[in-house]
Formats: structure tokens, sequence, C-alpha cells
């Protein structure tokens, strides 16, 4: 199969890979360049497992041509934490109780990361909807939701509303 | 046409661990050269928390803070042998075998303390925060940490303990057929708030009260997370989920998530708990764990208010709005308070929903064989 060259910068880092034609940006990130945070679930779009950002836009890496994102920036959960320093999001959903298992929790990490990139101050209907394309099995969802409004005021400076 | 309110009520006396041929399981503890401890499990943490649990569990039994313990799990080629996350039972059993073999490495960890001072090792304590002093005189003391360098380095000795909880097996009576097939039982109430459209046969979960009593809350943050989100599956459970297939098809119907109904965030109604507190004897510091329990009441309560706001009594899950429009059907309408016919032995029909894979002419589903009575609406021919 013919391969094609992909170029794109991960979380920040100029990266450069061979990619089979058709293959999608999840098998590539997990089994390609080795950022295991994007989550294999359903692998066809229906469980929000794999949330990542290109450009800034939340997309699901494992319905996502890999050689689509040519050129583009990709940000993963891995990429969240500066060093030791967790994202007030990772920070909140530690500090809330909001992972059981964890499975989504990278998927819900971006999603909720895309909310607050575009909207810093969601209403909580808000945030229902941001992360209504990510299933969880373990937590009934209350857990995250509380989470990222604490995030959400953590960045803002502020308390939550 | 309307809206119904319904109030549904369950309650659970849930066994801990199960019996069969016996339930083991086993623990080893050891600490590292800089005196912290490792826990070797083969037990699983699937997100219930046991990672966390028997790190203080083993940091209670040791007398050493939470920080200096770590816990290694799942792995059985390395770990030693345990039944398994299952039954309820991993707080209860694990945390047994983790306090016996912390307390052997807490007892080796006092003799080469008290070999370093030169005292008797029943004279020394631990401060829980990284010091062994001689009780009563907390300047006469050793670091944790120095205890294990002295140990490793010049006493040649392991500071080590090996931990097996062991309920034995138990064989039915042959006269009687009792036997003992669990230890202690935990125990939840749950009252389940709802509304029935008996237009749409749509179902609306308003609230969920609960009390739980779990022995001891080892860890309350991660109890109460558990009873909350063991109740979504509850909820999810007795309302959504099925791999039934729809008729006429006879293959599975949903084959991924955009056809297997769950609730989504934002769904789960208000969920007030309550947690109560009755350590139990056997169990590790009282804690006998929410497991499974956490789900099952959940389901009943929802039938049983479902009943009680329109009178219809589903006994196959998920309870859909179809099953509960098959039930108005046959009752002829929406029978507010339960059905006054009862249920239990009464004039009632068991079969009062019927599986939407009986949906036509009831034939060849397979499920209204067994159950007594058939529906009305079935022997009139639809």
């Amino acid at each position: 199969m013919t391969k094609t060259a992909v170029t794109f910068r991960l979380n920040g880092a100029e990266t450069a890979i061979f990619v089979d034609g058709g293959q999608n940006l999840l098998d590539v990130l997990r089994r390609g360049v080795g950022d295991l945070s994007p989550k294999y679930g359903c692998g066809q779009g229906g469980c929000g497992g794999c949330s990542v950002l290109v450009d800034g836009t939340l997309r699901l890496a494992c319905i996502t041509l890999a050689e689509s994102v040519d050129g583009a920036s990709v940000e993963t959960a891995a990429g969240l934490a500066d060093g030791p320093r967790l994202h007030p999001l990772q920070k909140a959903f530690m500090e809330g109780f909001a992972a059981q298992c964890g499975y989504c929790t990278p998927g819900m990490l971006m999603a909720a990361r895309a909310l607050l990139d575009a909207n810093p101050d969601p209403a909580r209907e808000e945030v229902v909807e941001a992360i209504s394309g990510n299933l969880c099995r373990c937590t009934g969802y209350e857990p995250i939701i509380d989470a990222i409004l604490a995030a959400a005021a953590d960045l803002r400076g502020g308390a939550a509303r | 046409m309307a809206i119904h309110k319904g109030r549904g009520f369950a309650c659970v006396n849930y066994p801990i661990g199960m019996n069969l041929g016996g339930d083991p399981s086993q623990a080893l503890v050891h600490a590292t050269p800089d005196g912290k401890f490792m826990v070797t499990l083969s037990s699983i943490d699937l997100g219930q928390g046991m990672k966390s649990v028997t790190r203080q569990i083993a940091a209670e039994a040791l007398g050493v803070s939470v920080s200096d313990v770590h816990v290694d799990t799942a792995d059985s080629d390395t770990g030693p042998h345990c039944m398994g996350s299952f039954a309820s039972r991993g707080t209860h059993r694990v945390g047994n075998a983790v306090i016996r073999a912390a307390t052997e490495a807490r007892a080796q960890l006092l003799e080469a303390a008290a070999e370093e001072m030169e005292v008797d090792a029943a004279d020394l304590v631990t401060d829980g925060s990284g010091n062994i002093h001689v009780r009563g005189a907390p300047s006469r003391a050793i670091t944790v940490a120095d205890t294990a360098i002295a140990a490793q380095f010049r006493q040649g000795r392991t500071l080590a303990g090996r931990g097996i909880f062991l309920v034995p097996p138990s064989d039915a009576d042959p006269e009687t057929g009792e036997m003992s097939p669990v230890t202690c039982f935990a125990h939840a109430a749950l009252v389940v708030d709802l509304e029935v459209d008996d237009e749409t046969g749509e179902v609306t979960v308003q609230s969920i009260h609960s009390a739980y009593e779990v022995g001891r809350a080892l860890n309350p943050r991660l109890v109460e997370q558990q009873l909350i989100g063991g109740a979504w599956m509850g909820l999810s459970h007795a309302l959504f989920e099925t791999t039934e297939p729809v008729y006429p098809e006879r293959d599975p119907a949903p084959l991924d998530f955009n056809s297997y109904v769950m609730p989504g965030p934002g769904d789960i109604p208000d969920h007030h708990v309550a947690v109560l507190e009755r350590p139990a004897p056997d169990a590790p510091y009282g804690g006998k764990g929410p497991g499974e329990m956490c789900a099952n009441p959940v389901l009943p309560a929802v039938a049983n208010a479902i009943y009680n706001a329109v009178g219809v009594r589903c006994d196959t899950l998920p309870i859909t709005p179809e099953r509960i429009l098959r039930g108005l059907r046959e009752l002829g309408g929406a029978r507010p308070g339960g059905w006054s016919g009862g249920n239990f032995g009464g004039t009632g029909n068991p079969n009062g929903a019927e599986p939407r894979t009986g949906s036509g002419d009831g034939a060849g589903n397979g499920h209204g064989d067994g159950h007594g009575t058939r529906p009305a609406w079935m022997a009139t021919g639809r």
C-alpha cells in the first residue's frame, strides 16, 4: 500500500510519519507515534473516547483520516499538563473524583478543553451539551460536569457560578 | 392522556463475596530500600477504587503515611493469587489479606528498628508519618527510611509480609441444604420518584433518595462516587439498555453506541445519598464496600414506581415505552396508585408487558411460554 508522509504538530512538537492510505488519525497517534492518551472505544465515532483537537476544533480521531491533518496542529490529553503542573481541567477531575476506570477521561478532557477555549464561562447545560458525544460508564456524568464547571471557574480566576 | 407521578421503593441485603469451594485472596507487602512499601496484588481495580482503598488499608496497618505506600495490581504473573474483583468482595477479601501482610511487615519493621535502637520491639510505636519511637518517648526515634536502609544494608533482613484471607468452603448440609455462602451483608434502601406519560409510555425519573449501609466507608468520596455512578447504571439497565432484536429481525439489534441506548450526561436525576456506617467485625477496619448493590435496588424501585404511577407491572427489562404502552392497553388505561387486582398470585397478569421481540403476533418470541395467562390483547388475535 502506498505510504504518504504526513507532518503535523502534536502537542506543539513537530511530528512526521508515513501513513497508509485510509489510515485513521487514532491509529496513527496510538500505534504510529505512541501517544496512547486518545482511547479506542467504538472505532466509529460513537463514544468520544478518541476525542482530540485538530487546529483547535474537537475531532474524533477514529473517523479522521490521518492524511487530513497534514500541516495541522493536533492536541491530545497527553499535552494538557505542563511538565509536572496539571492543567486546571486535570486538577478539577482529580479533586472532584470525576474518573473511575478512566477510559473516557482523556476524551472528556479534550471535549471540555474545546468548550472552555470557546466559552470560558459555560452554563451547566452548555457543559452537558459539550460532553454529550462522550460516553462514560462509571460516573453517571455528574462529577464530570461539576469538575468542568470548577475548572472553568479556576481558569477565570473566580468562583463557580 | 396525562402525566402520572409514581413512587417506588426497594431494599437490598447484599452478600459480600461468594463461596464456591473457598474464597481466598492474597497480598504481599515489602519495603523498598528507601523505606516505602510496595503492596503486590493480582486483584484488579476496574475503577471502583481498589488501589486507593488497599493503599489506605496498608498504610493504616503498617503505621506509615499513605504517600509512602504503593500498590501494584492486576498482574497475575507477578502478584499473589486473588479470586478476582466481583461479588462485591474486593474491599473485604483483599483488604483483609492486605492487613495480614502489612501486619507481618510491620512486625519486621519494628524488630529491625529495635535492633538499631537497642530496645525491645514491643516498646516501639509508629507515628504514622515516617517515624518509629519508644512508646512515651518521641525523642528516642528512628525514621522508617533509616530502618529500611539498616535492615537491607547492615542487618541483612527483609521487611516483608505475606497475607491470605480465606473464607473456607462451605458444603451444603445434606439434610437441610443449608450452607454459608457469604460472610457479611451490606444493606440499602432506595426510593425513586418518577413520571410516566401514558400517551407515549416515556418515563422521566425525577429523584432518587437512597441510604446505603456499607460498613465503615473507608474512602467516603469513593463510596459516594460509586453510589452515584452505580445508580446511573441501574437506571440505564432499568429503562434503556438491551441487545434485543427489533421485530421482524432476529439478530441482536444494537450493534453500536448509536443504537445501544443509554442515558447521557445530564440525564441522571438528583440523587440524595445517605451513607450509614456500621463497621462489620470481620471486615478490614469495618469496611464492607458498596460493590454491586449500588446498581441493584434501582431496578425494582423503578419498576415499583411505574406500577405505582400507572398500574403497569413490568417483569421484563428494560422497561421501554413500548412495554408500558402494551401494559396500559391491557389495563384499558392508566390506573394510578397501582392496580388493585394485584399481581402477586391475584388476578393480575404477570405478562403485563411483552418484550418488543414479540410485537405483532406474539409468536416466536420465546417469552410468553411459562408465564401463565396470556395478555388479553394476544388472546383477541391481534
